[in-house]
């Protein structure tokens, strides 16, 4: 976190943004002030720093949610303690308590102040919302196809294919430091494409591209799985993803367009080729897998 | 029966509609009529039916609550073989379905409702008796079609209870369990929708004379606005597996992507009815706790307008929500659905501050219908915080589909089961005439209460962490087994909670325990009359000046004060 405080985020996130946009920005650093300022010292809250720029922003953005949660949570607990224990009855005590009904200030009070949270919370969601769903020019681009229980990563203008289902993992290779845009769709029923350590996921639905950036900034192998119910093997459709410098990853692409031929045609019998990954499959090929 | 001051109203009793001042005879006793299984069977009165709703429902709970705990055991090792993944499949979708559509759903805007509404309004019954028998034949016939799904070749449906396209289509689930769930919806959602019909013409038509919208109690205000939403949101559902049941057999593709249809429009058609249908299941236990918290404080509820609208505002709010489901698909509107869920907050943070202003500076009594409503008020909040952050999509992003939602709405939902059975334990002397045993219910919350937190948290911090819901097992990740064994040891204490519930019942009723007309000193209506009250509820009415006139009646010198009514204060006490 240290090397990736908020404010390096937000100067290179502005110039993609159109300039209206500048001053919510701004807004959501006034809000985000005093987290930027604690850094390191703001717990994680249980969640995952992230990997990609924007999974940095979300973290950012589950840190504000937590202490937001923690203050108001907080003092409502502590009403509400007070409450019961303060005016608990004594032993015997059948006496009757004013009977008060109305106090308008105060309701207006608790109606107002929460307006004023919502409205805090709101912006900062927006504002890191935008950087999410922002789709700037792709340095690379990789086509996901969902499938009854696997994954297949192709790169168009290439000859790389990754398809594995189940415990096989198959791999996305993707660099980082670039903006790698994903175009993901299913070839039955719905999948949830979800990688925790980018603090993102998607439906990958049929019929429909869904289409969305990650810049990733650290390198390494993460895992990641299907997140919707999609039948029997749900619970076993994973994958992975390996980060690689641009280096290797372009080194990665030319060994796959050296020796796709081959490849290529185990997979026109329509069997499952499972690339890259010497782990077996637990559940035998299923009929209607990669297209 | 006490004498009543100021002028009585005796009722005429018929089911054709509203009171008849003038024409008084006996009804202190029952009707002769059938008893037993055919009255059972048979009756319109809407006590035998409210009876019939909670014991089918509770006895739903105790079905669905089964289920979990073989979910709950299943997930005590990551390889666990305890059940096979078809199994784990049609277990979590039948405890899904049996819980909202079956248990929670009738038990709180059919159950009770039935019972109470007349009796709060001072009604001799619903508006359509026979409408009402027949809403729950429809619900009883409902419940038992979806858990024969087990009982067929294929099992029990097994997408999940939110049935999504196209997992739900024929070629992905070709058994008749699908079919049987589909059905059994249906004939559940016109078990809804009647109900649905018949508060809102209760409550409109066949109040007591004195009885205006503002003086009805808030459980009675938040069954208006319930029947409301069942009647915008339940026809939605009911339509769209129509839509569901003809894509499977009779050829259409309206969520078939090869003949041209939108899988993702069952989304929308079922979040529709399922965003309103969190407030149907929320807004009836609402009102529960807020007459459980005016009773057990000894005061009137605290801005008792400011519920009200808040509890419009919550019903109104509510229709516009339901996309915050499907931030995922990546084809909504998120500023939208973002803002009007994030709005949801400030009404429902009112009636937070007034369950806790009802407290304020009254004589709380630690009964267990109390500490029940004390369990809702923490767990709720909890359930509500954590709503918060998903009504915000980056959030959302990387938790939907993990057990930090499966948490979220458990938090929620055991907040309602918490709600409930402070009802029970509330209403059940004037349902039945006996008192439930004190101590064995105190037993029961504090299983209930540690175990909803024991069973929640865990399932936060294991979302957290990136574990989707609806996983048979989890091989790869070995480090989430310690969290999932305590949501298990939480499970089971609400499991054991659930069996201090039915001993305390066999017990007190042979025990019985005589509960008297208003055994807690309660301030509505339903208080004045007998336990159990007569056929057609009362035999003459106290004169209704505010929301509690039984309290008015029995504490002349303790009328409610409204804002800056200090002077009437002093001269009361």
């Amino acid at each position: 976190m240290s090397s990736l405080p908020p404010s390096s985020d937000s100067l290179s996130a502005e110039q993609a943004l159109p300039a209206t946009k500048n001053k919510s920005k701004k807004l959501l650093l006034v809000l985000l002030a005093p987290l930027a300022l604690a850094g390191c010292q703001v717990p994680s809250f249980g969640g995952y720093k992230g990997v990609t720029k924007t999974a940095n922003s979300t973290f950012h953005l589950w840190q504000g949610f937590n202490l937001a949660a923690i203050v108001v949570g907080g003092i409502t607990l502590a009403v509400m303690a007070w409450a019961i224990f303060a005016y608990r009855a004594k032993k015997g005590d059948g006496s009757i308590p004013k009977q008060t009904q109305y106090h308008i200030p105060l309701e207006v009070t608790y109606t107002v102040i929460p307006i004023l949270v919502v409205v805090g919370l709101f912006v900062a969601t927006v504002v890191v919302e935008n950087q999410v769903v922002a789709d700037p020019t792709p340095s690379a681009t990789i086509n996901v196809t969902a499938f009854q229980w696997g994954w297949k990563f192709t790169y168009p203008g290439t000859k790389a294919v990754v398809v594995g289902q189940t415990t096989a993992s198959p791999i996305m290779v993707m660099p980082v430091n670039q903006d790698v845009r994903i175009n993901l769709v299913s070839s039955d029923v719905i999948h949830g494409f979800y990688i925790p350590e980018f603090n993102f996921s998607r439906f990958a639905q049929p019929g429909m591209v869904n289409t969305f950036t990650f810049h990733a900034n650290k390198t390494g192998l993460y895992s990641a799985q299907c997140s919707q119910l999609c039948g029997l093997y749900h619970s076993l459709m994973y994958f992975r993803v390996d980060v690689v410098s641009p280096s290797q990853y372009q080194a990665w692409i030319s060994s796959k367009n050296a020796s796709t031929s081959a490849r290529t045609a185990i997979a026109a019998n329509g069997a499952i080729v499972i690339q890259d990954n010497p782990g077996i499959p637990v559940i035998p090929s299923h009929s209607n897998g990669a297209q | 029966m006490t004498d009543v001051i100021d002028r009585p109203v005796n009722l005429d009793s018929d089911d054709q509609g509203p009171v008849n001042p003038d024409h008084g005879h006996d009804h202190g006793h029952d009707h002769h009529g059938p008893s037993g299984l055919v009255k059972w069977m048979t009756s319109t009165d809407h006590k035998v039916i409210g009876i019939s709703y909670t014991v089918t429902s509770l006895t739903m709970m105790i079905i669905g609550g089964a289920f979990a705990e073989i979910i709950r055991a299943q997930l005590v090792s990551p390889t666990s073989t305890l059940v096979s993944f078809a199994q784990y499949n049609e277990l979590f979708t039948m405890h899904g379905s049996v819980m909202i559509y079956l248990f929670v759903g009738p038990f709180a805007f059919a159950g009770l409702a039935n019972y109470l509404v007349p009796l709060q309004i001072g009604a001799p019954d619903m508006a359509f008796p026979r409408l009402n028998l027949l809403s729950y034949w429809l619900y009883l016939s409902g419940s038992l079609v979806m858990l024969s799904g087990f009982l067929t070749s294929g099992g029990a449906a097994n997408f999940g209870w939110v049935g999504y396209a196209p997992l739900s289509n024929v070629t992905a689930s070709p058994g008749s369990g699908a079919d049987l769930w589909i059905v059994a919806l249906m004939l559940t959602g016109f078990s809804a929708i009647f109900s649905g019909v018949n508060l809102v013409a209760t409550i409109f038509y066949l109040r007591a004379p004195g009885m205006t919208l503002f003086r009805m109690p808030i459980f009675t205000w938040n069954m208006l606005i319930t029947g409301i939403l069942i009647l915008l949101a339940f026809p939605i559902l009911t339509g769209g597996l129509v839509m569901l049941y003809c894509d499977r057999h009779f050829g259409t593709h309206i969520f078939t992507v090869s003949g041209g249809g939108v899988p993702l429009l069952w989304q929308h058609i079922f979040w529709f009815w399922g965003h309103p249908e969190v407030y149907i299941l929320a807004l009836p236990m609402f009102g529960m706790v807020t007459e459980v918290f005016a009773v057990f404080s000894k005061k009137p509820i605290f801005g008792y307008r400011g519920m009200v609208f808040a509890t419009i505002s919550i019903g109104a709010l509510s229709l516009g929500v339901w996309a915050h489901h499907m931030f995922t698909t990546g084809a909504v509107l998120l500023p939208f659905f973002s803002a009007m869920s994030l709005l949801i907050a400030v009404p429902t943070g009112i009636k937070m501050f007034n369950w806790i202003g009802t407290m304020w500076g009254g004589k709380v009594t630690y009964s267990t219908s109390m500490l029940m409503a004390m369990g809702f008020l923490f767990t709720f909040l909890v359930g509500g915080i954590t709503g918060i952050y998903l009504a915000s999509p980056p959030i959302d992003f990387f938790t939907h589909d993990t057990y930090f939602v499966v948490a979220h709405f458990h938090s929620v939902v055991m907040a309602l089961v918490l709600g409930a059975m402070s009802a029970i334990f509330l209403w059940f002397p004037k349902m039945s005439g006996i008192m439930l045993n004190e101590r064995l219910g105190k037993f029961q919350f504090w299983f209930l209460f540690i175990g909803t937190q024991v069973f929640t948290f865990p399932m936060y911090l294991v979302g957290l962490k990136g574990m989707p819901r609806r996983m048979a097992v989890y091989p790869n990740n070995p480090s989430w087994q310690s969290l999932n064994q305590w949501a298990s040891v939480g499970a089971l204490l609400i499991g054991i909670s659930m069996v201090f519930f039915i001993v305390n019942a066999l017990y007190s009723f042979k025990k019985r325990v005589p509960a008297g007309d208003n055994p807690w000193d309660a301030q509505t209506l339903e208080w004045y009359t007998s336990s159990p009250p007569p056929a057609h509820n009362f035999v003459s009415l106290p004169p209704i000046h505010s929301e509690r006139p039984t309290w008015d009646y029995n504490h002349p010198d303790h009328l409610s004060l409204g804002h800056g009514d200090k002077e009437k204060a002093k001269a009361g006490s």
